[in-house]
């Protein structure tokens, strides 16, 4: 009953994402950027290579883990409006909760990367088709190493102010890893920080999916580092799926209504 | 009191240095509307929210269907309606989506369209949340708050910020709800309106219980009778004013006149105990 809620909720909630003009409109925007910016960078070359080719597969990496970014923002959002704590006063709330909004996140994040990567890899020549059971895996083990962690953050900036300040360190180590240029370009110090996140071995992982072997110039080692990326995305899978249950847990127990009301009334302050 | 549905004995509340619940102590029984009354601040909320299984109080006994909230399991659960001051949630759904999808958790809920024509919701079911009015939303709560079928219904604050019309439409959706009711509200009238018994909260303490009667009885302890006799003018205060008016009757027959009786009021009981308790502290 609970999954079959669970699923339930996910699908009304991605069926409302999609549901007007303007849920479409925010869907399309950033993936048609993205499509602009590597259709541009297509004839730019770096080495041997198009770095519009080059990009391509790092967008993919990067969005993927952007996931992780709008499930904390979906908590905290559902924590603000009291969307938590029917959760909790309901029966078997929290999980059919929790399945529905992994639904809604990971559902319109596969959505998203489709409306950027058919046109892109239309556009675009130099991928290589042959990668596409790769990216599919890559994509899951994206989820379940960046989702927990969503919901980690999620609980831990609870307000939305909070979420605004975490947005930009977050940007941050996505400027220094490897996205829009290869990341053996940088300083020995920043190619340390940048590999300890997943952004930069998504990235890794996706260019090693959809590059020809070739490009494996550009990458540190001139290698795709297939087990360390396997490595990297397990150990933060596994530290995010063992923290975000008890994080949750903890964060729907301290909820109450008095407690959405102040938020409330905080909220219309700041308003009026 | 057939079977005891809520039983709270001695629960104190603090949070750092400040006491805000201090020993509070009462029953409701299977089947009652009890309403928990106070001015703003009296610890109304806490009380509640502790019965909801949201607070964990300091120290006493809380056992709602014969369970401690806090440790309430998914079981527990399913026999409790909350309606909370506040929901803005599911803003983005249709009414009719929300409630539908909600009474899936539940073992044998309310068939949908029969509940929404109980709350006067048939003409929105198919609105957006957010564009209910603050009265449709608050009787969407209600529903989501039965759809259930609960054993007892919470309510904090029902009617806040409701007009005249949408709080009496309210008052008869709840007077017409068979299951237990513990309600909140620092409204004098809705508590006389709704509830069986009354229970008066004032700085975290339980200053008086009844029905509305028994309390204005109780506390004020006099109704006030008044009469003249030719042009002589008297007023009276007294407990027992029906004895009392059948002995003026005997004294004076038919030269008694313009005789009034007015019953010990509830507000008079409540601003009399809200006053002492304040004068007390």
């Amino acid at each position: 009953m609970t999954l079959r809620n669970g699923w339930r909720r996910g699908l009304i909630l991605l069926r409302q994402s999609f549901a007007n003009g303007a849920e479409i409109f925010s869907h399309v925007l950033w993936p048609a950027l993205m499509v602009g910016a590597v259709v541009a960078l297509r004839g730019r070359e770096f080495g041997a290579f198009s770095l519009g080719a080059l990009a391509v597969p790092s967008i993919l990496g990067m969005n993927a883990a952007f996931g992780m970014i709008s499930l904390s923002q979906q908590l905290t959002a559902d924590r603000e409006d009291g969307t938590l704590l029917r959760a909790r006063a309901t029966p078997h709330g929290m999980p059919a909760y929790l399945i529905g909004t992994l639904l809604l996140v990971g559902g319109g994040l596969l959505a998203d990367l489709v409306i950027f990567l058919v046109p892109a890899a239309l556009l675009v020549p130099g991928l290589v088709t042959g990668g596409w059971p790769a990216v599919i895996g890559l994509l899951a083990l994206a989820m379940v190493a960046t989702l927990p962690l969503g919901i980690v953050l999620g609980a831990a900036f609870g307000s939305a102010r909070g979420q605004s300040l975490l947005t930009l360190p977050i940007l941050g180590v996505v400027a220094i890893s490897g996205i829009f240029y290869p990341l053996a370009a940088l300083p020995g110090w920043l190619q340390a920080v940048a590999q300890v996140f997943p952004f930069y071995w998504l990235g890794l992982g996706m260019r090693a999916a959809l590059l020809p072997d070739a490009a494996v110039v550009v990458e540190i080692g001139d290698s795709g580092r297939h087990l360390e990326t396997l490595g990297v995305l397990g150990a933060w899978a596994v530290a995010g799926l063992l923290l975000a249950p008890p994080v949750l847990r903890r964060m729907a127990r301290r909820e109450s209504g008095s407690l959405v009301a102040a938020r409330r009334d905080r909220a219309l302050q700041r308003v009026g | 009191m057939t079977t005891t549905v809520i039983d709270v004995d001695g629960i104190r509340m603090r949070y750092g240095a400040t006491e805000v619940l201090h020993d509070v102590t009462f029953q409701v029984g299977a089947g009652e509307t009890v309403a928990l009354l106070g001015p703003n601040g009296a610890g109304k909320t806490t009380t509640i929210e502790i019965l909801e299984g949201f607070r964990r109080r300091t120290a006493g006994r809380v056992a709602v269907l014969g369970t401690d909230p806090f440790l309430g399991g998914d079981d527990w659960r399913a026999r409790v309606g909350i309606v909370l001051q506040s929901w803005r949630d599911h803003a983005k759904w249709r009414v009719r989506e929300l409630l539908a999808h909600l009474a899936g958790y539940y073992p044998r809920p309310w068939p949908v369209d029969p509940l929404l024509a109980a709350v006067g919701l048939t003409d929105q079911a198919g609105q957006k949340i957010r564009t209910l009015s603050g009265g449709q939303r608050r009787r969407l709560d209600v529903a989501i708050g039965v759809v259930g079928r609960p054993d007892v219904l919470f309510l904090d604050e029902p009617t806040a910020g409701f007009d005249p019309v949408a709080r009496r439409e309210f008052h008869d959706l709840v007077a017409g709800l068979e299951t237990t009711v513990l309600l909140t509200t620092h409204d004098l009238d809705e508590a006389a309106r709704l509830a069986d018994r009354i229970v008066i909260l004032d700085q975290g303490r339980v200053v008086a219980s009844g029905s509305p009667d028994r309390l204005a009885q109780s506390i004020v302890g006099a109704d006030e009778v008044r009469w003249r006799v030719g042009d002589a003018r008297f007023t009276r205060s007294t407990p027992d004013s029906t004895a009392f008016v059948r002995d003026l009757f005997a004294t004076h027959g038919a030269a008694l006149a313009d005789l009034e009786v007015r019953r010990a009021s509830l507000e008079a009981t409540y601003l009399t105990l809200v006053r002492k308790a304040e004068v007390t502290r």
